[in-house]
């Protein structure tokens, strides 16, 4: 089993981020499990949601306090949320920024990590220029598919479209390959 | 056809494959997502049912109510406070004999203000007539509905049956659920509702009137009789529902690596899902530890219980609710139904946890079972406590 906790505020998509997560692990063939932090939602608080993938049915329902993966969508809750706080050795942490690593990682304090799991990804400049608005889910969606290879970006896309309706669901299932692409080297436009 | 549904969806899928004629909520949260679903679906034509929109849950509870004396298929679905709201009308439902469904997405109860999950909510109506099922997942979740709808409109039952969804936990949640099909199925496992007292203007009945001394006594013993019988209907439903789908969560109880068990974890609701996962790690351990699943909390399954648990040493009972100024309420019930059966040798120690949403998480079990198995009649003791917090004044 592998779990995912994903940081973000409200408003940003965290918990929609999280089921269609969970839904494209179904189309390859996985169980999932998707769920709110149970939060009351208040537009820019802190949020979080959570994700699991298996090959056989998930019963546990706690929350995720060792995180495989850890996705933040906002770079600037990791001044308040300690964001790195419990993830797995092997693990990643993705961030969307474009800010300096060695800046990013001063503020991990206590959450020692090593510098190789953090992965800044500038989500926001490829949602701003294919979605021309500042929600980075579904690009980050895209970069989690191609960084932690547990979900296949063509589910991904595909479960994007089915949320989103055509017009909106084609742009942001395209902002996700863009973000797949990036992250694969082929930076093109960026 | 397995799909990825939040709960209140599968939820609300479930009650459209049931078809009721007469649907009235009054939104709180977690139960919000299901009456939205199933306000949608009427709108867009999927389900035929009248949708009352009402300004309480003591208006919800009577509209279904009323609609359900003229003989109709009804539903409605609350929590916490809510619950509390709809309790004089859910007496009523129950006296008058109503087979009314509800979903409560079991939410703690103010004060403080909580909307996070336990069951101290449908606890407080425990003793009000109504069938209470809890579900353990959300495959349980849509599978109990249909089957609520079964038990409660058996002729030989007749009363309200809530169905106890974990709020939060199981509503907000998207997992796999493998939904029926066909409708023609459900049908035919469910028949139209026909109901042999009805509100009709051409044959005309008076409920729930005044009940003097000379007859409210055995009214209330025939109440009483109907959900203790109510036990083989909800045993038939589980096996009929398994006959006829496939799938079986238990009927009463639901026993899970019990065979050779020293040990055995009691709980009801979504705690079961990480307490197994605890337990198969201590039985690969070579524990001997098992989990005794209670699915239908009204009517008590004592027989059936009693009968799980008198040859094990420590029951260790894990309940989201406490019945203050008494303490645990599931493990005195346990403890009563031994004692009655003069079984002295089972050591029944009950732990409230979770209360208002804390998360029980792996530790807190294995920590419990280590602490419970020294310890001898504890009844509902606070786990899980933050002592620094204690320290400071509220």
């Amino acid at each position: 089993m592998k779990e995912v906790r994903i940081h973000g505020r409200g408003g940003q998509g965290s918990v929609t981020m999280a089921s269609i997560l969970a839904l494209s692990f179904f189309d390859d063939g996985k169980y999932c499990q998707a769920f709110p932090s149970f939060g009351s939602e208040r537009t820019g608080a802190p949020v979080q949601a959570f994700a699991r993938v298996s090959d056989s049915p998930i019963r546990t329902r706690h929350q995720i306090y060792d995180p495989d993966y850890v996705v933040v969508q906002d770079v600037t809750l990791i001044t308040s949320v300690p964001v790195a706080k419990g993830l797995k050795d092997s693990g990643k942490l993705i961030i969307n920024t474009e800010t300096d690593l060695k800046e990013i990682i001063k503020n991990f304090g206590d959450n020692k990590i090593n510098e190789s799991s953090v992965i800044l990804f500038p989500a926001l400049k490829i949602a701003m220029k294919i979605l021309g608005k500042p929600i980075v889910n579904t690009t980050l969606l895209g970069a989690f598919s191609a960084i932690t290879g547990e979900v296949s970006i063509d589910s991904v896309k595909k479960e994007i479209e089915a949320r989103f309706g055509s017009k909106l669901g084609k742009i942001n299932a395209d902002a996700a390959q863009a973000a797949y692409d990036y992250i694969k080297g082929e930076k093109i436009g960026f | 056809m397995k799909k990825v549904l939040e709960g209140s969806m599968a939820i609300s899928d479930s009650i459209r494959m049931t078809e009721p004629k007469v649907i009235s909520a009054y939104p709180i949260t977690p139960q919000t997502h299901i009456v939205e679903h199933l306000s949608q679906m009427v709108a867009d034509g999927d389900l035929k049912a009248e949708y009352v929109m009402v300004e309480s849950e003591h208006s919800a509870a009577s509209v279904v109510l009323g609609a359900s004396a003229c003989g109709v298929r009804t539903y409605t679905a609350t929590a916490a406070q809510g619950l509390l709201y709809m309790e004089e009308v859910i007496y009523n439902i129950a006296g008058m004999r109503l087979p009314v469904v509800l979903t409560v997405a079991n939410r703690a109860v103010s004060a403080p203000i909580s909307i996070w999950n336990d069951m101290q909510d449908s606890m407080a109506l425990r003793d009000s007539g109504a069938i209470q099922l809890v579900a353990e997942n959300n495959q349980e979740a849509y599978d109990m509905h249909i089957q609520a709808y079964k038990i409660a409109e058996n002729p030989e039952v007749m009363l309200p049956v809530m169905v106890c969804v974990d709020g939060f936990v199981l509503t907000h949640t998207f997992e796999v659920v493998e939904t029926i099909d066909h409708i023609e199925k459900v049908r035919e496992y469910l028949p139209p509702l026909n109901m042999k007292y009805t509100l009709d203007i051409n044959n005309p009945f008076s409920f729930g009137t005044v009940g003097e001394p000379s007859v409210y006594l055995e009214t209330r013993f025939r109440l009483s009789n109907a959900i203790n019988n109510s036990k083989s209907i909800i045993v038939d439903a589980a096996n009929d529902y398994k006959e006829m789908f496939g799938k079986y969560e238990g009927a009463l109880i639901d026993t899970y690596k019990m065979d050779d068990a020293d040990t055995v974890i009691v709980a009801m609701g979504s705690v079961l899902g990480t307490i197994k996962d605890v337990v198969d790690e201590l039985r690969e351990a070579g524990k001997k530890i098992g989990v005794l699943k209670i699915r239908a909390f009204r009517p008590f399954p004592a027989d059936e219980i009693v009968n799980a648990l008198k040859n094990i040493k420590n029951a260790i009972v894990i309940e989201k609710a406490v019945s203050l100024g008494k303490g645990g309420i599931l493990s005195c019930e346990i403890r009563d139904a031994l004692y009655q059966r003069r079984i002295n040798s089972v050591n029944v120690n009950g732990y409230v946890m979770g209360l208002g949403g804390r998360d029980i998480t792996p530790k807190n079990i294995y920590d419990l079972i280590i602490k419970a198995e020294k310890e001898e009649d504890v009844d509902g003791e606070f786990f899980g406590l933050n002592n620094e917090l204690l320290n400071k004044v509220f």
